[in-house]
């Protein structure tokens, strides 16, 4: 089953999603944006995966070591940083909506309000 | 929508979803496959510029300009949830009190937090050589910062974080980023190029400029998330709403 590992990306990300939609809370879904997000840490990592590698870096170990794909890696952290400042923002959002319109249940928030 | 409707059309895009991706990772390459060739040249260019840490070679010499958009992403969102955070005119502030603390988290803390400042700047300072850098690292001595207000509390933690020196720190931090680049530029070569000499391999010293974007980035991320939390924790202890009865929160 070589194809598990990305299965398992794309499970992660449905049930993200599926927190989302179905959400009653506007700091539940933001968590849930993180689970759906953290699937393609999985994915990314699924595919930089090289049989019997090690973690790219030659500080004590021989310069012809087989190691796991470093490119993946590198975008795995931009990822991560990427959905923590997302994620700071769209909580500062939820302080907000709960100041202004003092819920933070998604489906109740219909009216545009100044 | 109703909220039955807007389920079903999820069940229904998921299904979808679901069939054309299991499709599409039965065309990828096998899990684990030993055909890497971007990875393999990206390890060989690392080798050659004197980088152990392959990973930080890709993120602050090959790729850098990437990192500049990453970092730029981290800059403006602290900037977004500062201005998103404010204290509004009709916002009471209370003053939070002081907090009791058990003696053994105290003396925890007081043993912790110089630790773990020292692995932050450890983990920066080594970005170029294990794995690790500035991204991780500020993490890291934002985090031990905030150890204090686990180990005290919010009064304590409020007087020895100079938020007016952070937030120039993390502007700072993200402008030497475009200094460093443009280094590159008065050498004669391209923005952000790795133009400074490359010292020896595995030596703290190598690596030319992957160590000082480290430490900008460091800086920059640290101060960051300072000035980040720093917001969060106002509104979650100074900040009364209406409603509140104003007596002081527990902090």
């Amino acid at each position: 089953m070589t194809v598990l590992p990305f299965l398992t990306a794309g499970w992660i990300f449905l049930a993200g999603v599926y927190g989302m939609v179905t959400s009653r809370d506007i700091v539940h879904a933001v968590g849930c944006l993180a689970v759906a997000q953290s699937s393609t840490y999985v994915l990314l990592l699924t595919v930089g995966y090289r049989r019997g590698g090690i973690a790219p870096y030659f500080t004590d170990t021989p310069l012809r070591t087989r190691t796991v794909d470093p490119v993946v890696q590198a975008l795995a952290l931009t990822d991560v940083v990427v959905g923590a400042t997302v994620t700071a923002l769209l909580l500062a959002l939820a302080i907000q909506i709960r100041k202004r319109h003092g819920t933070v249940d998604p489906d109740a928030l219909t009216g545009l309000r100044g | 929508m109703s909220r039955s409707a807007r389920i079903r059309l999820f069940w229904a895009a998921a299904v979808v979803f679901a069939v054309v991706y299991t499709l599409a990772c039965t065309g990828l390459p096998h899990f684990g496959t030993t055909v890497h060739p971007y990875g393999s040249r990206a390890v060989a260019a690392s080798l050659r510029q004197r980088t152990a840490n392959v990973v930080s070679s890709i993120n602050f010499d090959q790729r850098a300009l990437d990192t500049l958009g990453e970092e730029s992403i981290l800059f403006a969102s602290v900037l977004g949830t500062t201005a998103l955070l404010r204290h509004a005119r009709d916002e009471r502030v209370g003053r939070p009190r002081a907090g009791r603390v058990l003696p053994s988290t105290r003396l925890l803390g007081l043993v912790m937090v110089p630790l773990t400042l020292l692995t932050g700047v450890y983990i920066v300072a080594h970005g170029q050589l294990s794995p690790g850098g500035g991204f991780q690292g500020g993490v890291i001595l934002a985090t031990g910062l905030h150890m204090v207000y686990v180990a005290a509390d919010y009064l304590v933690l409020k007087r020895i974080r100079p938020l007016g020196v952070l937030d120039v720190a993390d502007a700072c931090g993200a402008g030497a980023f475009v200094a460093l680049g443009f280094a590159g530029l008065i050498a004669g070569a391209a923005f952000l190029q790795n133009v400074l000499p490359l010292g020896t391999f595995g030596e703290i010293s190598s690596g030319g400029l992957v160590p000082l974007l480290n430490a900008a980035v460091g800086i920059e991320v640290g101060s960051g998330i300072i000035v980040l939390l720093a917001s969060f924790l106002d509104q979650a202890v100074e900040v009364r709403s209406e409603t509140d009865s104003g007596s002081g929160e527990r902090t």
